[in-house]
């Protein structure tokens, strides 16, 4: 099992810290293989920001994605830039918003799920800036790539302290939003 | 000892980090250094860590003061190191080579990004290999560690803080960009499961007036340290085995650098690390170091699914170089292919090494991105299907 997931957008929206997060409910907490790289330009908001998760039942070789299972794209130019590399048939969350003009023809072969992502997280915590962790809850709701229970803790591992609360509600919007889903489909 | 870290257990951690935490669970209590990406995070750990465990860490003025200052923390008797960058680890040149004159045990970390000059900071590289291996002047030797994961960032940060002090010598940790700021699962061991060597000391009058002395015939002094009463001279000139100055001697120049030499070369078995992957009954033969190894080791799989009998040698240990070990596989295989990060540098070694027993083709690519192992595949097949 090598599943690849990539998070994308612009410096500030929180992709790296998604990542950081979600690598480490997969190597913590569920005892997978799990690497984590980032690239992202000098500037600390704004600039374009990209991040990569590989988890594995094996030792990772290629640290890198190849052709991503999950993509998240928080930004225009991350989808522009981006989306041509996901696998065929990945699950793709988008944010709506921020992200106006879409590729019909390689959305066609993608199941993409599109969210006013930062609106619903400005609703749910107050604070827009809760969008990268309600983003995860969607992701792991929708693939089970790591259990709720594993992203939780890796939440509370990682961000600020005293924002716990505030972060697991905006992930808890998230599950529901990818429980949602599941239903209708159902 | 509590470590202000988990011990025993996993963590998802970066490059950087665990060469701190690692550095730290081997005994450097000392850290000196000047901040440069992408080794910035090794020492705000060790600025965050080494205060809570008896230990010093202090910013210098530049990279030439970061390693005087490890090199004085030596002859102190602390466990020292210092990390850096391109643009650092060339200021650092000079004081390397007076560690190695002066047989000062220190670690010294290089996490290469593209260079020269300060090129493309965030981006990883592998153009310094030559220079951690040559870039001193004058004739010298120490020992050479590349990463290519974090745990073996963690690994090897142990390893070389114990061949510096087994071996009295300066050891470089040779990373790159990615492996700094990659974050990975690395187990860190409880600190009782941690092999911790020490220096030795004088035993004996006779030894502590001898500071570069040979009493047990395997080239390394044991060292004096300062404030524990020993009067010792320590000099970058060409010194007799009291340490004092003799620089126009041509008998006590030799005998002290072939000293030097034989101290590493004597135990190339020890300090050498490799791992060998699907060589068996490989016909082509690819050695690579660092990272580029992850994606050589997928394009052995790929090529293995395609029929070509080909086999990985990752290099642990760049230098001293196990040249014999490299013309063995030399006749084994009919082409060695070595990608590297740079225009062609392990290529040398690999290339001397094969005397023209098979031949050796560099695969090289530099401009801040590791090559991915479709690149590498293509390659191969490119050169076998001539």
């Amino acid at each position: 099992m090598r599943k690849e997931v990539l998070f994308s957008g612009f410096g500030g929206q929180g992709v790296i810290l998604a990542s950081v997060i979600l690598g480490r409910a997969a190597a913590v907490y569920e005892g997978y293989y799990a690497v984590q790289t980032q690239s992202y330009g000098p500037e600390s908001r704004g600039g374009a920001s990209r991040a990569e998760v590989v988890i594995s039942d094996e030792p990772v070789d290629y640290p890198k994605a190849l052709s991503p299972d999950y993509a998240v794209f928080f930004s225009q130019e991350a989808y522009t830039k981006y989306v041509h590399e996901v696998r065929e048939g990945a699950i793709v969350i988008v944010e709506k918003d921020l992200v106006p003009h879409r590729d019909p023809e390689v959305e066609n072969r993608l199941r993409v799920y599109e969210y006013p992502l930062t609106e619903l997280a400005e609703q749910t915590t107050g604070l827009s800036l809760t969008m990268n962790i309600l983003t995860l809850g969607i992701l792991v709701g929708l693939t089970r790539v790591v259990s709720r229970e594993s992203i939780e803790k890796a939440v509370r591992d990682s961000v600020p302290g005293g924002t716990e609360e505030v972060n697991l509600k905006a992930l808890k919007k998230g599950f529901e939003l990818a429980d949602s889903v599941a239903d209708s489909a159902s | 000892m509590r470590y202000p870290f988990v011990t025993g257990g996993s963590d998802f951690i970066q490059g950087d980090e665990a060469i701190a935490r690692a550095a730290i669970m081997a005994g450097c209590r000392f850290y000196a250094g000047y901040p440069i990406t992408p080794a910035s995070e090794i020492f705000e750990a060790m600025a965050l860590y080494l205060p809570l465990v008896d230990g010093v860490s202090i910013q210098m003025e530049d990279e030439i003061g970061s390693i005087a200052a490890i090199i004085g923390a030596s002859w102190a008797g602390a466990k020292a190191m210092t990390a850096t960058s391109g643009p650092g680890f060339s200021l650092m040149q000079e004081n390397l080579g007076y560690a190695v004159m002066t047989e000062t045990p220190i670690v010294v970390v290089n996490m290469q990004r593209g260079g020269p000059s300060t090129g493309q900071p965030t981006l990883p590289a592998q153009g310094d290999m030559m220079q951690a291996i040559w870039g001193t002047h004058g004739d010298h030797m120490l020992i050479v560690l590349v990463p290519s994961t974090v745990q073996e960032a963690f690994d090897f940060t142990v390893r070389a803080f114990n061949l510096a002090e087994k071996y009295r010598t300066p050891v470089v940790v040779l990373g790159d960009a990615e492996i700094a700021h990659m974050r990975e699962r690395v187990n860190i061991p409880k600190p009782e499961e941690i092999k911790v060597v020490n220096r030795k000391l004088p035993r004996t009058p006779e030894e502590e007036r001898m500071p570069f002395g040979d009493p047990d015939g395997d080239g390394v002094p044991p060292m004096p340290i300062f404030g524990r009463g020993y009067r010792t001279y320590v000099t970058g000139l060409t010194h007799d085995e009291s340490g004092h100055p003799k620089t126009v001697d041509r008998e006590i120049h030799e005998r002290l650098i072939k000293r030097i030499f034989r101290k590493i070369l004597d135990n190339k078995a020890d300090i050498i690390s490799y791992h060998e992957y699907e060589l068996e009954d490989a016909e082509v033969a690819i050695v690579a170091t660092g990272i580029v190894s992850r994606s050589a080791m997928r394009a052995v799989k790929m090529l293995r699914e395609r029929g070509v009998k080909v086999g990985l040698l990752k290099l642990d240990t760049i230098w001293p170089f196990d040249f014999d070990m490299i013309k063995k596989l030399a006749e084994r295989v009919h082409r060695i292919y070595v990608p590297e990060m740079n225009l062609g540098q392990l290529y040398h070694l690999v290339k001397e090494g094969a005397e023209g027993l098979a031949e050796v083709t560099l695969i090289d690519k530099i401009g801040g991105e590791v090559h991915t192992p479709g690149e590498i595949v293509k390659r191969i097949e490119r050169g076998e299907r001539r």
